[in-house]
């Protein structure tokens, strides 16, 4: 199959057009609008539904009524308008509505800038909203897995009744990379419980509440066996040079690409560094960070937060050995440079 | 605890609640939610809707319509429900999508969302219950409270000063221009409940044919939270709501609409590549050029003015580079910083996996002006290319350590009369010097970055102008 060189928001629209997805609602926000744009151009080519929203809520809750139809349909925005979507995500957990959302971060709090960032890792993976849940939470670092990443993401939010979200920055949305488009998917999965305006609808509901404490625990209950599931199934990772590793290199989205970088150069200078590149947020390799703990001497953790997903990994090594975290924020990328800078400083320490 | 009511066919055998009781319904007493939801339930009867209507649960004391209503249910997130209730229409089209709330939820937290679906006129009825309070959470002040009204939030009695005035909802929206039908009824006589009656029809009907968006506003009371009877309550009504809201017919189009088409979608994957503008057949070519070692692992930064066609020029080194075999990214600079008058952009062109996409130190710079120059020539690479305008930057790079190529590239176009393909001169000039890409790879690449197709040709004469540039110059 030919490549196309496509930017990363937009093979995000075409993948889910080929994951089935024919229903978009979405609000503008820089560094996500192209995705708005495309759905926009694209949705109505192969019969389906792009709607600009009133807001981020609106969208959200728009997504609301189209999953409980029982089709693929999905969201995307950037980081202030994601906040404003926490509410209705809360009630599509609850009320366990498979949809996929977008999250193109940008620079924070408040309004920031539309610099690429990560500070919305603890929002996205730690549940924003109110009461308790998880999403499943992947995180490309290239415009081919913002393709192939968005048509897993439908697979496994209607596998498990779960909303999914895409987590990427404004770069990895920004730039423009070859693409090669997988075959769409010809067959949606049966969705039973779905509303279908049909004489079976009497027995379906799609709500969160229920007053009855012990039956919302037990939906509480339900729904972390649900997550349970999801932990020992799907977690998705990638392996850099970690095979005779002594420093382990650990960052996502656009971060993974300068850490390749790094590890390209400093592995000429025959330093035995790799890198482990979490693809899920949540489930988070976990495991593999710990095996990892057990025979390496050191992590190295980079983010554009001031330390997120870094609390993730120091649970995961438990105190084992030393982790080291690295960060820029409000639209910076650090340069390779600049971290092998930091890397040596700490050789020195050492 | 209200009556038994005498049950639709639209309402459920039993009423499966929380505390046991099958056959009442959770309102209170006197409450307008039961009477209206009665009414609401006979149409769907006698209309013969009820297994294609759906119904949207507010959050408010009717958060529990779905215990009663025997159809598809949707419940809402406090004021969504037109957000809701659009989704799901969207989704069936052919299906009756009723969007039911109270004051606090439709005329307060989700005003925007009421007056949005109004004006994109759904095909959706809505039921509006203004009872002048929040119900559900014990009473307090509503946005239709009257002036003056005491609840537990306005113990002195809503005062205009601090609360502002009551909102009417049927006026507002009737000054927009897709609502086909906003009327304003009221819960008290038999000859009031018998409007009301006939406007829930109405309401329901146009949406059955497909004409758009209807309203009813039904003033209802709360004889618990206003802390009075029934009887009392109804009076309250009669005396005081509809002085605040006057009864009556707000907007009817219903006779002038035409229906519009509910279509179906229907899910298809014929043809979808080709409707995506997806890439059937790899565009098969190898370049027979060989690079010189310095340019394997290419990072170019591509630096000017806006409106020379910096992105593109990087653009179009990515895509035939992709097209030659080679892994490539390319990385804009985007937003705001763009207004300022500048664009640059990064590039990577390498037979290897391309590690950051963003260019820290470049092995090549290509300046379109002079503030690009100046910016990025420090940040090459020892033994790196600096490629620069001369017709737009006379200063010299101060670095002795990089090769320089410099080219009248503006002066080179506007003799072939278009100065915008100073950055096709350019690109002629870099693939002759590189040899990173060969004249055939660049030209099968025009037509993915050229959009308008007669420019090509002039496209290729600057190409072609900057190669031979370079080839005579060495
Ligand atoms: C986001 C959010 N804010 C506040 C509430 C609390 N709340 C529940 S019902 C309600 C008011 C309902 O009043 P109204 O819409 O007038 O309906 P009624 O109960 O009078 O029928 C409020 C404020 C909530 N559930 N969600
Ligand atoms: S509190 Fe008011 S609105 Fe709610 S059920 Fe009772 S009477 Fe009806």
């Amino acid at each position: 199959m030919a490549k196309q060189l496509i930017k990363g928001n937009e093979a995000i629209v075409k993948g889910a057009i080929l994951a089935g997805c024919r229903y978009y609602f979405g609000y503008p926000i820089t560094p996500a609008s192209e995705i708005a744009e495309a759905a926009a151009f694209y949705l109505p080519l192969v019969g389906g539904t792009f709607l600009q929203a009133e807001s981020e809520v609106a969208s959200i809750n728009m997504l609301y009524g189209a999953a409980s139809g029982g089709i693929r349909a999905m969201t995307a925005s950037s980081s202030p308008g994601i906040s404003l979507k926490q509410e209705g995500i809360s009630y599509a957990a609850g009320a366990e509505l498979p949809m996929v959302i977008v999250d193109i971060m940008r620079g924070g709090p408040g309004l920031g800038n539309i610099g690429p960032a990560q500070a919305d890792y603890n929002q996205i993976v730690k549940g924003g909203g109110h009461g308790g849940y998880k999403l499943i939470v992947l995180a490309p670092n290239c415009a081919q897995e913002m393709c192939d990443l968005t048509m897993l993401a439908f697979e496994l939010a209607d596998k498990y009744r779960n909303p999914a979200v895409i987590l990427a920055d404004g770069f990895v949305g920004q730039m423009m990379e070859p693409v090669e488009f997988p075959e769409p998917v010809k067959k949606l999965p049966e969705k039973p419980w779905a509303i279908k305006a049909d004489s079976d609808d009497e027995n379906r509901l799609i709500s969160s509440i229920d007053l009855e404490l012990e039956k919302l625990e037990q939906h509480n209950l339900e729904l972390f066996k649900k997550y349970a599931d999801i932990e020992a199934n799907h977690v998705k990772y990638e392996n850099y040079l970690l095979d005779d590793a002594e420093i382990v290199l650990i960052g996502y989205g656009v971060v993974s690409r300068v850490l390749q970088t790094v590890v390209d150069e400093l592995r000429q200078r025959d330093i035995k560094i790799g890198m482990l590149r979490p693809i899920s947020l949540w489930p988070f390799p976990k495991k593999q960070i710990a095996e990892l703990a057990k025979r390496v001497k050191e992590f190295f953790v980079v983010e554009l937060s001031a330390g997120q997903m870094v609390d993730d990994v120091r649970l995961a090594v438990n105190g084992k050995i030393p982790v080291h975290f690295y960060s820029r924020m409000g639209g910076v990328v650090p340069s390779p440079e600049e971290i092998i800078e930091q890397l040596m400083k700490l050789n020195e320490a050492n | 605890m209200a009556k038994a009511l005498i049950k639709a066919d639209s309402f459920y055998e039993i009423y499966e609640r929380k505390d046991g009781i099958k056959d009442v319904t959770h309102y209170c007493p006197g409450c307008g939610h039961g009477v209206l939801h009665k009414l609401i339930a006979e149409a769907l009867d006698d209309f013969g809707i009820r297994e294609k209507s759906i119904l949207i649960s507010p959050v408010g004391c009717s958060v529990f319509a779905y215990y009663y209503f025997r159809l598809g249910n949707i419940q809402a997130a406090h004021g969504r429900a037109p957000a809701v209730a659009t989704g799901i229409k969207r989704v069936h089209p052919e299906s009756v999508v009723i969007s039911y709330q109270g004051d606090g939820d439709l005329a307060a937290i989700g005003g925007n969302n009421i007056l949005q679906a109004a004006n994109r006129g759904e095909n959706i009825t809505v039921f509006f219950v203004n009872n002048a309070i929040y119900g559900m959470t014990g009473g307090q002040m509503a946005p239709t409270t009257l002036i003056g009204q005491k609840t537990t939030t306005t113990p002195y009695g809503r005062n205009v000063v601090n609360e502002g005035y009551p909102v009417r909802v049927c006026e507002l929206l009737a000054t927009l221009d897709a609502p086909v039908y906003i009327e304003r009824v009221a819960l008290t006589d038999a000859k009031n409940t018998s409007k009301v009656r006939r406007a829930v029809r109405k309401a329901l009907q146009n949406q059955i044919d497909n004409k758009g968006f209807s309203l009813v506003e039904v003033l209802s009371a709360c004889p618990s939270n206003w802390k009075m009877t029934p009887v009392q309550a109804k009076q309250w009504v009669e005396d005081n709501l509809i002085k605040q809201f006057p009864l009556g017919v707000y907007k009817d189009l219903t006779d002038q609409i035409k229906p519009k088409k509910a279509e179906k979608q229907v899910f298809s994957v014929d043809g979808l590549k080709e409707k995506l503008n997806i890439p059937m057949e790899e565009e098969k070519y190898s370049t027979s050029v060989k690079e010189a070692k310095e340019f394997r692992n290419m990072k170019l930064k591509i630096a000017g003015f806006g409106g020379q066609g910096i992105l593109l020029l990087g653009l179009g080194m990515a895509q035939a580079a992709m097209q030659a075999g080679y892994n490539v990214s390319w990385l804009p600079s985007y937003g705001p910083e763009m207004r300022g008058g500048t664009a640059n952009c990064h590039v990577n062109i390498s037979k290897e996996r391309i590690g950051s996409p963003l260019v820290s130190k470049p092995t090549v710079v290509i300046a379109m002006n002079l503030p690009s120059m100046e910016k990025f020539q420090s940040e090459i690479e020892p033994g790196g290319l600096l490629l620069y305008d001369t017709s737009l930057i006379t200063q010299k790079p101060v670095r002795d350590d990089i090769k320089v190529l410099g080219i009248p590239a503006t002066q080179i176009a506007d003799n072939l009369g278009n100065t915008r393909i100073a950055n096709m001169v350019i690109m002629g000039a870099f693939i002759a010097y590189t040899s990173v890409l060969d004249k055939q790879a660049v030209i099968n690449a025009l037509p993915f970055f050229i959009k308008r197709k007669n420019l090509i040709p002039l496209n290729e004469k600057a190409i072609v102008e900057g190669m031979n540039y370079v080839l005579s110059s060495n």
